[in-house]
Order: C-alpha cells, then structure tokens, then sequence
C-alpha cells in the first residue's frame, strides 16, 4: 500500500515530462467516451446493488411455494410478478443475478491466471515447451467444447457448484492462453527484453516484472471480455439445465422458464427480465473492454 | 499449396484420434450399457449377463476402444435405446435438418453482412458506418439463448408472422410446392437469428478490408484511369476484400454448429442440437457418443476449410 501510494506520487510529479501511464490513458478514453463511461457506472452499480440487495432477501422463504400465487402478474405483492410456483420474480433475479456473477468471477480468476502464466510462458521461452502447449491448446479450441461440457455434467457424481466452475475453467483457459502468447512472442524479442537477458536477470523476473506490466492493458481488455463470455456461457448452460444445479437459482433458470410456451407468450415477467438483464451485463461489459482495448492502441485512442 | 493441405489435415488426424479416445472415456463413465434399456421384469439376468459377453463387454479397455472405433469409422455407432433405431438411421434424419437451417442461416448471413460491411467501410465514420458498428457490437455481445426467446417472443408470439415449432405443417404432400415452402417458412425465423448473430464477424473483416483498400496503389491507379467510383468499388475494392471473408466460411460453420444446440432446442427444430439435448436427458448415450464424435469432426472439418481457403487466397500463409 504505502509503496503504491509512493509510486503515485512519483508519478504524478512526472506526468509533466512522461508520457501518461496505462491507468491514465484508460481514465483518458472513458472521458472522452461518454457511453463506455455510461457503462461503467451503470455496470459497477448494478453489480454493487445486486450483492448488498442479495444479503436482505430470505431465500428460504423467497422459495417457498405458495399455490395461490401461481404465475401472479407484476403488482403489489410481487414488483415483477411470481412464477409457476407462486415465489417472487424479483427476488429470484437478484439471487439469480448474484449467483451467476459470482460463478463467472471466479471462472474469469481462475481461466484466467492459467491463461496468463501459461500465454507468457510459452511465449517467451518458445521452443519446445511453446509446441507442447500449442498442440494442448489447439486441440481444446477444434473439439465441441459446449457438448463435452454438458456431457461432463451429467456424468460427474456428486455434481455442486465447484465442479461446475472446475469443468468450465478446464475448456476456457486455452483461448486466453493462446492470445496471451501471440503478445508475449512478439514482447519477448523487443530490445529491453534482450537487454535484460544480457544483463543476466532470471527469467521469472523477466517474464513476471517487465514482460506482464507492459502488456497489462491487453490483460485487462482479455479478463474484461472473458468475464463477458463467462456470463454468458454459464447462463447459457443453466438455461439448457446443465449450468448450476437447481437448488441454485442463476439468471439462466429463470429465462429458462421461457421453453414452456405458455409462459414465453403471456408470462413475460418470468423470462424477460433476466433475458434483459442478461443483455445488460453483456453489452455494458464489451463496451467498457472495447473502451480500455482502444486505450491500449495510440492508433485507436478517441482520448 | 497442396502440401499446405495435406500437411493440415495429417495434423487433424491426432486431433481426432484424442477426441475419440475422449469421448470414448467419457462414455465408459456413462452409467449403463447398450443392454440397460433391454431389462424388463421378464428378462432373464444370465441372458443380459451372455449379450454383454458376446458384446465384448469384459474385454479389455483398448481392445473395447478398437472394436468401437472402427464400428464408428465405418458408421455404426450402435442402437438408440429410446427410439429403437439404430443411431446412423437416427441422426441421419436429423443431420438433414440441420443441414438445411445451416445452408439458409449462411445465405441470410451473407445476404446481410456483405451490403453492410462494403457499404460502412465505403462510407467511414458516416452516420450508416455508425450504425453499422453498433449493430453489429450489440449482435457480437447478446447471447444466442436471449436472441432466439426475444425473436421467437416478438416474431412468432406477439406478431405470429412466424411459425413457433417444427419443420413443417402436416396437411401439405412430401414433395408438392407447399411442401417445400411451409419447411422454408419454418426454417427462417431460425436462421434468421443464427444468421443476425453470425454476422459480426463478416461485417468487421469486410469493413476494415474496405477501409485498407481505399488507399491502396491500385484503386488510385483505377481512379486515375477515369473508371467511375462506384464502379472501382463494385469491381475492384470488393472482388479483393471479399477473397479473405470466404476464409470465415469454415468458422461460420462452427459457431453454427455450437448454436444449433440452442436454436434448435428453443426453435423445437428437429434438428442433431435438439436431438442431442434429448439424448442427454434422457440418457441415451450411444447416440451421444456418437453426436459429440460427429460434431467434433465437423467443427475440425470447418477449421481446416478455412485453413484451406485461406492458403488459397493468401500464399503467404504456411502451416508447419
């Protein structure tokens, strides 16, 4: 803490004669662009208000089933109406919604710590260990990943939420992987590079402290994007019943109540909400990837 | 450029001997066996007990691998339990459907991505070209799931231009006139949306390709030369972006493939994504195991097309 709030004060007596750094570009760019940083704030609240609004709501008895309630349009009892078995909309979104953000969280962690050692790993020293990882990664993204997934889950016995995190992860590090490579192959014969390897410098300290800082902002725009997929996958699963099991309300369950005609054509409040929740989350992420990923190129900058 | 070719599909060959050895694990995992969904209270144990011998049930793994595998080469891929079919006759049907969402999705695709994407890159930073890039940033963003329910909600509910389910209505003759079109009519809302949000790609490569060639040598030259402008782009810039978006045809048909388990499960398609979804829940793992092996194939057969035609359109592209 306090070195970084050195390093800041460095920083920003410098700034005069340095060119700005990569948090300064990217502050730059949501400046300049009034939608990314529309998006960004909508997003950061969305996603703040869901987990504090998660903590008030009792989800036992949110998922009591009350017959006398089936399928109750949106009014007073029930802000955004109830479902098949009477239980509150609302209700179930915000869990919902909280439970899937936190599943892709993780899996963005997680696909995306190994994507990076193994990306700049392979990158730098190339050679034979780059072929090895080339050919793993190469099989991953050629095989049907969504049906292996979905096989995966119905055979694995005792099937709870981290093994569901943990079969995802297993098929969605090689795309992260393998774009992290192709930066650190072209970073890894750059002059300041060599000169550290002619310096003697170990190649951990080379590929950890020079080599990630300077790709940073690539890093960031790739977890950013892929947090964006990992919604959508694992919505996408739980809506084909095979994401989180069904004790565990995610925003896919409910848009999944859709596949019963009768609630697609005239329950609307069941499915659309989270459908456009959904699609909130999704656009308001790429967009802000999208944002940081021009920061990153001085050829696309609008700040 | 054949050595390209061959070399590319000798490296396809590993690929599909690990995903099959995959798969075939993964069926080993699979409770039951083919003889599961033959047990009824008449059934005698010792009779079920001598199938699976006969079967090579007790054989050793590889030996279990081998026998399969040169089964699924030659397309027997066993017997469906639940529809009693054997699952070559079974998928085969089914392969058909999709095939033909998949042909009119890639037309509907190209029909929309082409006009737009020249037309943006034509006319960069205009209020179209705007246009453009937002609709096809918000059709990159939105899931397939959330499309599909949101078109067949408005399209085939609330609006009822589209029919909601199946591959055709059952008062029309197999091969008359309406036949066939009451089975494009059911197609096209499907494709459609498969066709909305495959098009990004398409529209990205084409416009940036439009926008690169602007300022090449050649249209210069052309221009020099007197030749109209609209007639440079129809001839000249076109002809030469469009060479490198036919390479998008082969990941086209993967993103279609993956899609077609949802379209087709939403849409009620009868297609190899709804079939799959219903041999998942209702346990019917030879045709699984053999849908995972077909789909795998496919989607490397799409890699390496686009391989292919990449190499044919750019020399400068090598495969080691």
């Amino acid at each position: 803490m306090n070195e970084q709030s050195g390093k800041l004060i460095i920083e920003t007596e410098l700034s005069a004669s340095s060119p700005p750094t990569g948090l300064q570009v990217i502050a730059r760019e949501f400046k300049k662009d009034k939608l990314a940083m529309f998006s960004l704030i909508s997003l950061v609240i969305v996603i703040v208000g869901i987990y504090i609004w998660s903590y008030q709501i009792d989800q036992a008895e949110m998922m009591r089933v009350s017959l006398r309630d089936k399928f109750a349009p949106p009014g007073e009892k029930f802000f955004l109406g109830a479902d098949q078995g009477g239980r509150d909309i609302l209700g179930q979104l915000i869990i919902g919604a909280k439970n899937s953000l936190t599943i892709a969280i993780a899996i963005t962690i997680i696909t995306g710590a190994i994507g990076i050692i193994i990306g700049l790993v392979t990158g730098y020293f190339g050679g034979w260990i780059d072929n090895i990882f080339m050919r793993i990664i190469d099989f991953f993204i050629t095989i049907p990943s969504l049906m292996i997934i979905i096989v995966f889950v119905t055979i694995v016995p005792k099937y709870n939420i981290p093994i569901f995190i943990l079969i995802l992860s297993v098929f969605l590090w090689p795309g992260i992987a393998r774009l992290v490579r192709s930066k650190s192959l072209s970073e890894g014969s750059r002059d300041y590079i060599n000169a550290s390897k002619t310096m003697g410098t170990s190649d951990g300290v080379i590929i950890f402290k020079k080599m990630m800082p300077n790709l940073s902002s690539i890093l960031i725009v790739e977890m950013t994007l892929s947090f964006a997929g990992n919604v959508g996958i694992e919505t996408g699963l739980s809506f084909l019943g095979f994401g989180l099991p069904p004790s565990t309300p995610s925003l896919g369950t409910l848009v999944s109540y859709a596949t019963n005609p009768l609630v697609l054509s005239e329950k609307w409040w069941i499915w659309l909400p989270a459908s456009l929740l959904i699609l909130f989350l999704m656009l308001a992420i790429n967009y802000v990837g999208q944002a940081i990923r021009r920061s990153a190129d001085a050829k696309q900058r609008l700040g | 450029m054949w050595k390209t070719i061959i070399r590319r599909i000798l490296v396809m060959i590993p690929q599909l001997f690990v995903l099959s050895l995959l798969i075939f694990i993964m069926a080993k995992f699979m409770p039951g066996d083919p003889f599961t969904g033959m047990i009824t209270p008449e059934t005698d144990p010792a009779r079920i007990e001598e199938l699976r011998e006969k079967a090579g049930f007790y054989d050793p793994w590889y030996q279990q691998y081998f026998t399969w595998i040169t089964n699924a080469a030659q397309g027997d891929f066993g017997k469906s339990y639940t529809y009693k079919l054997p699952v070559s006759e079974l998928i085969g049907d089914r392969a058909l459907n999709t095939l033909w969402l998949a042909l009119l999705s890639v037309f509907l695709l190209y029909l929309i991505a082409i006009p737009l994407g020249v037309l943006a890159g034509r006319y960069q930073n205009s209020f179209l070209d705007k246009t453009v890039v937002l609709y096809s940033f918000i059709s990159y963003a939105i899931p397939v799931f959330v499309l599909s329910l949101i078109f067949l909600f408005f399209f085939g509910y609330q609006l009822q231009w589209f029919p909601t389910s199946g591959t055709v209505d059952i008062k029309y003759d197999t091969g008359s006139l309406g036949y066939l079109w009451s089975k494009i009519y059911h197609i096209l809302l499907p494709a459609i949306t498969f066709a909305v949000l495959g098009t990004t790609g398409v529209i990205q490569y084409l416009r940036t390709e439009v926008i690169d060639a602007k300022s090449q040598d050649y249209v210069r030259t052309a221009r020099s030369k007197g030749i109209p402008i609209n007639k440079v782009y129809s001839k000249h810039i076109f002809r030469n972006s469009l060479l490198p978006v036919a390479a998008f045809l082969g990941f086209t048909i993967t993103g279609l493939l993956g899609g077609s388990i949802f379209i087709e499960t939403i849409f009620g398609y009868p297609g190899m994504g709804q079939l799959f979804i219903q041999s998942i829940t209702g346990r019917d793992y030879s045709v699984i195991t053999a849908l995972v092996m077909l789909y795998g194939f496919l989607t490397l057969l799409g890699s390496l097309l686009s391989d292919i035609i990449m190499s044919i359109v750019d020399p400068r592209i090598r495969i080691d």
